[in-house]
């Protein structure tokens, strides 16, 4: 298997705070990686810090098993190139219509024709489930689960080898967040992506992850599948997923799987 | 890692084969993508020409529409994929069956619909407008009825952000304008032998007109669009309603500090602004005409009536009640979206200057009897 992301003896710290202290983690292709934590465990800061939009204190991350920050601004393009991001909240540009945030990529590539474009963003729209007349809404008049899928849609546009979530199902009813799940995981199975998500949704994890990554005490703490984390005994761990209500969500994925 | 490459073959039975090898995928297609797109539509014109995508090694959405334009929106005659790129085609396929619906076309008396939407938005400005100036006098009897529930501390907050830290800009531009005219009216005293008239120039002009007008412009640019951008941004996180969930008044809050603020700020601003521009102007006089100092200051009160002063604070509570009850009106109609903010506060500022420009028209028309020299 090849790694897709590799995060070597990171160390983040803000202010007096450190929040990550040498922590070591290998994302490998094809997997969907679920990381938890706490709130202020610094998921979302080693999912920022993943992709560059954040500048680690201490150590090193490699993506496709190259170094992030280069210097060469054509390579570090190219390189943001190969992965798409779903932010918590869509980050949809509100001054595009639909059509246009799912196109922008796209047209900044600069060499694609209108014709194209516009036949891949109608695909896109599809893929995510949506219909062709939602292209020309405004993203102020989307509901929380159409934001969810345009950004997803948008973060798929430029057909990125690595998808990273940023709390996918977080603002969902519970209906609505099954669907975006099942949605997720069939276009997983369909291109063969590499997943990384960040989430605090028992449902989610259990519905998505294939391994998952537990942040606690500046590190990970643990790294298994969902089977070999449970069994882990640590405090946290031990809150995290044997309360009731997370017993429930893991005895009904498991009932399914064996059905 | 290789680029996408076709080639042509020819089997056992005698047909031809276009054989598709390598990466047909958006990154690899980017660099040769007008070469790439021209030869498959070459190929696609020959009807013969089997199509064989055995050898891609990868193969995307972006790929897969490319051959699928190329072959015109249906699969070739005689076609060879592979199983493990059915699923791309498949999507496409789905893709492709659902009715397309383009942005509503134009129709003929579209300009009609214009009009009529202009009309109705500036009645809706005006409604809105004259409700929040009803909403500020319930307000001011209310905090008048109990004055412990004056927003005092905010509007103490806003006198310092839009008065105090307006001062050095103010005084800034004044001094330079003050400069200015006293030097350009000079030049034409000069001409008349009238230089003395350079103090009943300078004096009416600034204190009367100029000096209220310009800290007017100046306050609508500064603290009149930072108070709509503040509004507005705190629409967009929701911040308003949860003011409004916990039984805080909006307009108490928020609109009536401003309005306090700068109805208190802009009187002292125009009093401060005025006196800089007189002092620009006095240096300018200095050196263009020699007038001493000590002869402007103590003709100045001669030439110049004191009704003058009061026309001119008058002016200032006037204007910085409208400044910010514009800004507040634009705030509060700001909607969810960064477009919305920026349009907003553009129009919030063109609005306050305009204003106040008819105003300041309104005043000249309604005081030309009163503070006029003899």
């Amino acid at each position: 298997m090849k790694a897709v992301i590799e995060v070597d003896n990171l160390s983040t710290r803000f202010g007096e705070h450190w929040v990550h202290r040498d922590l070591n983690l290998v994302i490998e292709q094809g997997e969907v990686m679920a990381l938890v934590g706490g709130s202020g465990s610094g998921k979302t800061t080693l999912l920022r810090q993943m992709i560059g939009l954040l500048y680690p204190t201490k150590g090193q991350i490699r993506l496709f098993g190259e170094p992030l920050f280069t210097g060469s601004i054509v390579q570090e393009r190219n390189l943001r190139r190969r992965f798409g991001m779903l932010f918590q909240y869509g980050a949809l540009y509100s001054a595009f219509n639909v059509f246009q945030n799912i196109a922008f990529p796209l047209r900044e590539l600069g060499v694609l024709d209108e014709d194209l474009i516009h036949e891949l963003v109608m695909l896109k729209l599809s893929m995510v489930e949506l219909l062709p007349r939602h292209a020309w809404l405004m993203p102020s008049e989307l509901s929380g689960g159409m934001i969810k899928r345009v950004a997803l849609a948008r973060a798929l546009s430029m057909e990125p080898e690595l998808l990273l979530l940023d709390e996918p199902t977080a603002g969902l009813d519970p209906d609505r967040s099954e669907s975006f799940v099942r949605l997720i995981n069939s276009l997983h199975k369909q291109l063969g992506l590499t997943v990384v998500l960040v989430t605090h949704d028992l449902d989610t994890l259990a519905g998505m992850a294939t391994r998952v990554a537990v942040l606690a005490e500046q590190r990970i703490l643990a790294l298994g599948t969902i089977d070999e984390i449970t069994r882990v005994d640590h405090p946290f761990i031990r809150n995290f997923f044997c309360c009731d209500r997370a017993q429930r969500a893991l005895q009904e994925r498991m009932g399914e799987a064996a059905r | 890692m290789s680029g996408a490459s076709l080639s042509l073959e020819t089997d056992a039975e005698g047909r031809r084969w276009l054989r598709l090898a390598g990466e047909w995928r958006l990154m690899a297609l980017a660099s040769r993508y007008e070469a790439i797109r021209a030869e498959l539509g070459n190929r696609a014109q020959d009807g013969g020409l089997g199509w064989n995508l055995d050898s891609i090694e990868s193969l995307d959405s972006v790929g897969a529409m490319m051959l699928w334009q190329a072959w015109g929106h249906r699969f070739p005659e005689r076609l060879l994929v592979p199983p493990s790129l059915e699923p791309v085609f498949a999507r496409l396929y789905a893709s492709s069956k659902k009715p397309e619906t383009g942005p509503e076309p134009k129709k003929r008396l579209e300009w009609v619909v214009t009009v009529g939407r202009l009309s109705l938005a500036l009645w809706r400005h005006l409604v809105d407008f004259i409700a929040l100036i009803g909403q500020l006098i319930i307000d001011i009897g209310h905090v008048l009825r109990d004055p412990r529930e004056g927003p005092w501390r905010e509007t103490s907050a806003n006198l310092y952000k839009s008065g105090v830290r307006a001062m050095p800009v103010t005084a800034l531009v004044g001094f330079l304008i003050g400069i200015v005219l006293s030097y350009l009216s000079a030049l034409q005293l000069k001409n008349f032998g009238a230089d003395i008239f350079i103090v009943n120039i300078l004096g009416m002009g600034i204190i009367r007109e100029l000096g209220p007008v310009l800290v007017a412009v100046l306050v609508a640019g500064r603290s009149g669009s930072a108070m709509t951008a503040q509004l507005g941004v705190m629409r967009v996180t929701e911040e308003i309603d949860a003011l409004a969930t916990m039984g805080v008044s909006r307009s108490l809050r928020l609109v009536f500090p401003k309005v306090a603020a700068l109805a208190i700020a802009m009187p002292l601003l125009v009093l401060w602004t005025s006196a800089i521009a007189l002092m620009g102007g006095a240096v300018s006089a200095q050196f263009q005409l020699d007038i001493s100092y000590g002869f402007f200051i103590d003709t100045l009160p001669k030439v110049v009536p004191v009704a003058n002063l009061g026309i001119a604070m008058a002016k200032g509570v006037t204007f910085g009640i409208l400044v910010a009850l514009v800004a507040c009106h634009f705030g509060l109609r700001v909607r969810p979206n960064t477009e919305s903010l920026s349009s907003n506060t553009t129009a919030s500022v063109v609005t306050a200057i305009t204003v106040v420009i008819l105003v300041d028209a309104v005043f000249a028309i309604a005081t030309r009897k009163i503070g006029m020299p003899l």
